[in-house]
Formats: structure tokens, C-alpha cells, sequence
């Protein structure tokens, strides 16, 4: 933010040519932000306020769209399922994500190696997780129940069981953790140690470390991390295409925001019904992250940064 | 910027009495929790590479059997055979190449607009650039759908590689924050003797950047070889399948009895990634910590 002061003072012919030269470097990113960004922006807030089938032109329809939505119980479903989904996997990720980095971040032997074992799995392509998941949860011959038996408890159908799906993808998101796990990793890595040392002598013990200076130390990447899952899990899509064959089965009890969206867009060609569900999944995504922005403002601890 | 990764540092010096005495049950509480953990995120994977190796006959029994006998490496042959694996590796190789030298050339260019040209009003373009983060993709897909329909691209690959040719606000915004770094006495002496900007990002701050840029060129590799949604929407040809689409495809085509073989092919799509992620472990690491430090 170094430039912010001499900002908008055109008084030189430098300042002039130093602004083409910006432009020019970023020109891409212009045109790219014009014809990828803005324009579909306003295209499908436009499209949404109209009938569209694919290979006709959008005729003007008011609210009905936005209307007809709440009148739709399988979009209700969606609203609920995602919502579900991203209350259970981001809370989750978050909580395992920073135990887990916190176990790291103790004198571990064998440290890059567990953290191997920890990353792997989140660069793992998604469509290979989905279809190996989605047999380990095979309600009989499935590695999920297999494993659950020895600790005597009796499986559920899991993916077959509209009481049980949802659950199992939200387990199966706690599974690419690894990712958050090296962010938190490197934060916790930043936390200065004198004040660490210094409580120890007033007699501060673990619980309360982490809780009064370790938290508040990594606040800022927590939030980030937070506001980055949720606006990826209201856009969950690949693992219950693939695992359902795109029908969010059973009985519509994983049927996502985005799977209907989808299903309006490529299987029924109603564009204009799909983009007011895209609108309505974009102002969830901006409501939440502002919420959380409110919210963290008095937990969120931004000192000596 | 530079975290040194390896030395766990933040500890407690001085441990109290009640510490002390709760000392070896927490080490041993410690590892047996890094234990379980380890152990949910490698079954998954142990899985798939036995049940790739697996005879038809050993797929549905219960409990289910991990080392497979006899083992059939023959998988992998039927797996290029019967499900064309070859075709979608190409097609993904065809796709990731270019996205990766766009996404490279593109971000650094731009990025170096934002971090080392000083013009007026660059720090409130940026924070537009920010701001385009939270947009999500199924919100501009329709349009941008349309728009590819209408250029007569659908069921080509352009869809996929062009726009990465014009920056990601992702990138850009790691790629600053590497170059605003970079001390300003770097580029000054270039400066004063008159050379343009595009020479001395050329020939100085480029080849100083490559850390970062390796980070930008993995994550795009990473993103273009994984992608589905892309593939799904602008590809109809089963010929022109990527890996992520073909092998979705494989799983919704052939029944249970072939599951073997779909998972050597899986196998195969996982294993360019971890063979990139082993010789290339720092830069990933370093990257991955590098994009949730800095807000």
C-alpha cells in the first residue's frame, strides 16, 4: 500500500507514463475481467429476471423466477442440503485443521512425514476420491463399515440412506483438510515465542496458552480460511456429480445448490431459472461472509501486523 | 515471508509441576492421535492402489481383502485397453501444458504491474481485483457458457486454456506479494540508466521470482489435471475427455465387476500429481503457506 499516497496526483508527465506502463501490464487482466467477469456478472443477473430456454432468445419475466424458486420445494431442499453441508464441513475442517497443526506444531518426530500423510490426500484429484469413497461407504462390502465393526458398531447404509448421506460427505471433506492443516501450520510457526515463554513463568498452563495467546495469534488466518471454505462449500458440486451420477440421490437428500443449478442449466435449458439460482447462491455467499466479517471483528486479533 | 517449515518452534520452555507429571501420557496421547489421523487419510488410498490390483472375484467379498492374490498388474494394461485411459491422459496433458504457461506469463506480468509500477489509482484497481475472489464460478458459468456457444468453442479446449491466458485474481495476489518483497535497490540501478520496465522485468525481477512462479505453474498444473466442472460443461465428445471426466465416466459406464481395473486407472490419473508432488515437496509446502498468511 506503499503508492495509495501519491495516488490520483496526475501532476507529471511520468505520472502519465507511469500509468500506461501499469495498464499495459496488466491488460490482460482487464480484458479478462471485462469479458469474464463483469459482463457475465451482468448477464446472468439480466438472464435471471427472464424465460430462457437454451436455444431461444430470453424473453423478460420480473420476479417470477425468484418467485417460482420458493414455491419449489426441490430448491428448498438444495437451500437446506447446502446449508447443511457447509454448517457441518466447515466447523468440522476448521476444528481438525488447527488440532491437527497444533499436534505438528509440538515437538514431533517424523514432522514432514506426517505432514505428507496429511497433504496428500487434498491433492488428490477429486473425481478419484469420490469414486473411491463412494465404495468404501458400500453398505456391505464397504472398508468404512468394515472398520466401524470393530469398534462394534453396526453401519449405516450411508450414500444409500437419505439420514446418512449428507454425513458421509461431510466426513469425506474432513479428508482434504490437509491443505488448511499446512496454512495453519506456517501461522502457528509466526506465533512469537517469547510470548509463549513469558506466560509459561506467570504460570499460564496449556489450555490457557492456546486459548488466550495461540488463538487470538493465528485469528486472522482462521477467518480467512473460514470465509474461504464456506464460499467452496455452498459451491460443493464435483464429489456428489460424480458419486450420484448427477441426481444428488437418494431421495433428493444431497441434492447441492449447485447439482439443481446445474440440472436447470444442462437438463431441463432453463437458463433464466438457473441464473436467479446462481443470484441466490451468490447473495448467500456475500451475507455469510459479511456476517462473518461483523462477528470477527471483535475476535479477530490484527496487532502488530 | 520465509517460514522455515521444518523447525517447530512455539513451545513451552518452562513446563509446570502438573505438566510435568502429565508429560508422557500427552506424548504418548500426541502420536497415537497423529496415528488415527494418519491412518483415516491413507486407507483411502491404500485401498485404491489394492483394489487396482485386485481379481473380479476378490471385489465384493467381506471383510474385504488388502493384499490381493494373485495380483493382477493386468489392471493397468485393461484399463488403456477397455477404458481408452491413454486418450483422456493426452487430451488432460493437451489442456494442462498450455493453462500452465498462460497462467505463469500472465500473472507475473500482471502481478508486476501491481507491485512494482507505481500509477495512480493502482491500489483501488487491486482491490477490485480482490474483490472478484468471492465471485463465485456458478454465478458468471451461464454467460460465459453462451458466450463459448456462440464462438462456436463448445466441444473444444479453448474454453478451458483462454481465459487462464488472462490472470486469476489468485495468483496475481500471491505473485505481489512475492515481488513487493523483493527490495527496491534491486530494480533502482536499472532505473536511473534508463532501462524500460519491461527489460528489467525481463532480466530481473522474472528470474528472481521463480520461486513463486514455480508455486503459480504447480497450482495451475494441480487445477487444470483435476478439473471436472470445466470438462463437464464444454466437452461432449468422449474422445475429448479429460482424466477427471473420463474416469467419472468409467465408474457411471461399466458395473461393479470392473471396479478393478477403473481403479488402476484411477491410480494412473493420481499418480503424475504425487510424482510432482514428491520431487517438487518445498515449493508446495512453501506456496500452500504463503497463500493463507498474508490478508
Amino acid at each position: 500500500m506503499t503508492a495509495s499516497a501519491s495516488s490520483f496526483r496526475f501532476s507529471s508527465s511520468r505520472d502519465r507514463r507511469r500509468l500506461v506502463t501499469g495498464l499495459l501490464f496488466i491488460s490482460p487482466w482487464i480484458l479478462g475481467f471485462i469479458v469474464f467477469r463483469v459482463y457475465p456478472f451482468l448477464a446472468s443477473l439480466y438472464y435471471s429476471f427472464t424465460f430462457y430456454p437454451v436455444l431461444r432468445s430470453p424473453r423478460w419475466l420480473g420476479w417470477d423466477n425468484y418467485v417460482n424458486l420458493f414455491d419449489d420445494p426441490r430448491f428448498l431442499t438444495s437451500l437446506w442440503n447446502s446449508t447443511y453441508y457447509a454448517l457441518g464441513a466447515v466447523p468440522l475442517g476448521t476444528v481438525f485443521g488447527i488440532l491437527l497443526a497444533m499436534l505438528l506444531n509440538m515437538r514431533v518426530r517424523g514432522l514432514s512425514a506426517f505432514r505428507t500423510i496429511f497433504f496428500l490426500p487434498s491433492i488428490t484429484p477429486i473425481v478419484a476420491a469420490a469414486i473411491v469413497w463412494l465404495w468404501m461407504f458400500n453398505p456391505r462390502s464397504g472398508v468404512v463399515n468394515y472398520l466401524l465393526s470393530f469398534v462394534g458398531i453396526n453401519g449405516p447404509a450411508w450414500l444409500g440412506d437419505p439420514q446418512w448421506a449428507k454425513a458421509a460427505l461431510i466426513l469425506m471433506s474432513v479428508w482434504s483438510v490437509g491443505n488448511a492443516v499446512v496454512i495453519y501450520l506456517a501461522a502457528l510457526q509466526d506465533v512469537p515465542r517469547e510470548l509463549l515463554e513469558a506466560s509459561s513463568l506467570d504460570g499460564a498452563n496449556t489450555m490457557q496458552k492456546i486459548w488466550n495467546i495461540t488463538l487470538p495469534m493465528i485469528s486472522p488466518v482462521i477467518l480467512f480460511n473460514v470465509i474461504v471454505g464456506l464460499i467452496a462449500a455452498f459451491q460443493f458440486f464435483t464429489q456428489v456429480h460424480v458419486m450420484t451420477d448427477g441426481r444428488g440421490s437418494p431421495a433428493d437428500s444431497t441434492l447441492m445448490m449447485s447439482i439443481y443449478l446445474y440440472q436447470s442449466a444442462f437438463e431441463f435449458f432453463k437458463m433464466g431459472y438457473a441464473s436467479a439460482q446462481a443470484w441466490i447462491l451468490f447473495l448467500i455467499i456475500v451475507v455469510f461472509t459479511m456476517i462473518l466479517f461483523r462477528v470477527s471483528g471483535r475476535l479477530v486479533y490484527y496487532g502488530g501486523r | 515471508m520465509t517460514t522455515s517449515l521444518d523447525t517447530p518452534r512455539a513451545q513451552s520452555a518452562v513446563p509446570t509441576g502438573g505438566q510435568r507429571l502429565l508429560r508422557p501420557l500427552g506424548e504418548t496421547g500426541k502420536y497415537l492421535v497423529l496415528a488415527l489421523f494418519s491412518a483415516f487419510f491413507m486407507i483411502p488410498l491404500v485401498w485404491m492402489v489394492s483394489t487396482s490390483l485386485k481379481n473380479a472375484e476378490e471385489l465384493p467379498l467381506y471383510p474385504p481383502i488388502w493384499i490381493p492374490d494373485p495380483i493382477r498388474w493386468d489392471n493397468y494394461v485393461t484399463a488403456f485397453v477397455e477404458g481408452s485411459l491413454g486418450g483422456y491422459l493426452w487430451n488432460t496433458v493437451v489442456v494442462t501444458v498450455p493453462s500452465v504457461i498462460g497462467a505463469v506469463l500472465s500473472n507475473a506480468l500482471i502481478a508486476y504491474g501491481f507491485a512494482r509500477v507505481q500509477w495512480p489509482g493502482r491500489d483501488y484497481v487491486f482491490a477490485i481485483v480482490l474483490a472478484t475472489m468471492i465471485l463465485p464460478d456458478f454465478v458468471t458459468f451461464i454467460p460465459l457458457y453462451l458466450i463459448f456457444r456462440d464462438l462456436n468453442w463448445l466441444n473444444t479446449y479453448y474454453p478451458l486454456i483462454l481465459p487462464i491466458f488472462l490472470g486469476s485474481p489468485f495468483f496475481i495476489f500471491l505473485l505481489r506479494q512475492f515481488l513487493m518483497a523483493l527490495p527496491a535497490e534491486l530494480t533502482d540501478a536499472a532505473h536511473v540508466d534508463g532501462a524500460s520496465e519491461l527489460l528489467i522485468f525481463l532480466r530481473i525481477v522474472i528470474p528472481l521470482a521463480t520461486p513463486a512462479l514455480a508455486v503459480v505453474a504447480l497450482f495451475q498444473f494441480i487445477g487444470s489435471w483435476n478439473d471436472y466442472f470445466g470438462p463437464l460443461i464444454y466437452l461432449s465428445d468422449v474422445d475429448k475427455y479429460t482424466i477427471s471426466l473420463g474416469i467419472a465416466n468409467m465408474e457411471s459406464a461399466y458395473g461393479f465387476s470392473n471396479f478393478a481395473w477403473i481403479m488402476a486407472a484411477t491410480c494412473m490419473s493420481i499418480l503424475p500429481i504425487i510424482l510432482l508432488f514428491f520431487f517438487a515437496q518445498r515449493t508446495f509446502i512453501e506456496g500452500i503457506a504463503l497463500t493463507g498468511l498474508k490478508g
